[in-house]
């Protein structure tokens, strides 16, 4: 079987604070960057071998809703690269 | 009886809770994380520690572990009572065992501390806890502030789920005693036989230490494992 490599973006949901991104925003100022705003995400590398991409893509997207995502404060996307 | 201490990779309250429970005259046993096979005991803990470094999300792994398997069996078939204490607490959200999620304290320092707190709520579980008696324990952690989506808050204390909150030392209620940033100062949830505490119980055992009010905790928790759980296992 081919194998894939698929990126898992892991965000906090719009509605939750950050206080790591809030905080890293502060320097940013501090530092003398204009920035309107710091979110910290998670980006997740995973290398699996599937049939197609779009399998890769749905185990991917598995592994996200049952472990790498948790539902609660977080959403995510899956993309399958190239 | 005999109570389980669920020791993950990490956990390093196992040998303190252990302690506090032979102190209450209670035999406890260390289960590691690997196990499959509770059904012989009368009650579990979920110590507190830094379960796999708390990477991914703290007890978002250990959660994953095999005996949160077999500890999710013997909740929903045999209604095992199970205590979950600060990074337990973690690993009950991250199961799915009890509502909400814990996150990274508001103000981004770990906090280490004594606190009083506030009971919310009653439960069979601890018979002698009643609404509104103080507790004063140790904290320690850095990611403890609760968190429950939007319009759930209601319901999480009209069920009486809301078990435990952070209060000043006189036991009123306000947003300068939240030492994390958790919703509605809540610093411990119950739900069914399985209950949880971002404090430390096992740290407030004896007067000369701080606090024997760890040990009030634990006691009452004991005692309704044996009126629950009764003749049948104890």
């Amino acid at each position: 079987m081919p194998a894939f490599h698929a990126v898992v973006t892991v965000e906090l949901k719009e509605s939750i604070l950050d206080p790591a991104g809030e905080a890293t925003q502060g320097v940013l100022k501090h530092m003398g960057f204009s920035v309107d705003g710091v979110r910290i995400g998670r980006h997740i590398r995973l290398t699996l071998e599937a049939e197609t991409a779009e399998e890769a893509g749905q185990v991917a997207g598995r592994m996200a809703e049952e472990l790498l995502a948790n539902p609660v404060m977080e959403t995510f996307r899956v993309e399958v690269l190239a | 009886m005999q109570i389980g201490v669920v020791t993950f990779p990490g956990s390093n309250c196992d040998v303190d809770t252990v302690k506090a429970l032979t102190d209450l005259g209670v035999q406890a046993v260390v289960i590691d994380y690997r196990n499959h096979r509770l059904d012989y005991l009368s009650a579990a803990i979920i110590p507190g520690g830094f379960s796999y470094g708390d990477y991914l999300r703290s007890g978002a792994l250990a959660a994953r572990a095999p005996v949160m398997a077999a500890l999710r069996d013997a909740v929903e078939e045999q209604k095992l009572p199970v205590l979950g204490i600060c990074n337990g607490f973690q690993i009950l959200t991250e199961a799915g065992l009890l509502p909400g999620v814990l996150r990274p304290n508001r103000h981004g320092e770990f906090r280490c501390d004594w606190q009083t707190l506030r009971v919310a709520a009653e439960s069979p579980y601890f018979p002698g806890l009643r609404v509104g008696d103080r507790l004063r324990m140790p904290i320690a952690h850095g990611e403890g502030a609760y968190y429950t989506p939007p319009g759930s808050l209601q319901a999480l204390f009209q069920a009486g789920q809301a078990w435990l909150q952070y209060t000043d030392d006189q036991g009123q209620l306000h947003a300068l005693t939240n030492p994390n940033g958790s919703v509605a100062n809540l610093a411990g949830i119950q739900q069914g036989s399985v209950a949880a505490l971002m404090p430390h119980p096992e740290r407030a055992m004896h007067r000369y230490l701080g606090s024997d009010d760890g040990h009030k905790l634990l006691s009452a928790w004991i005692d309704g494992i044996r009126q629950e759980v009764g003749h049948a296992r104890v």
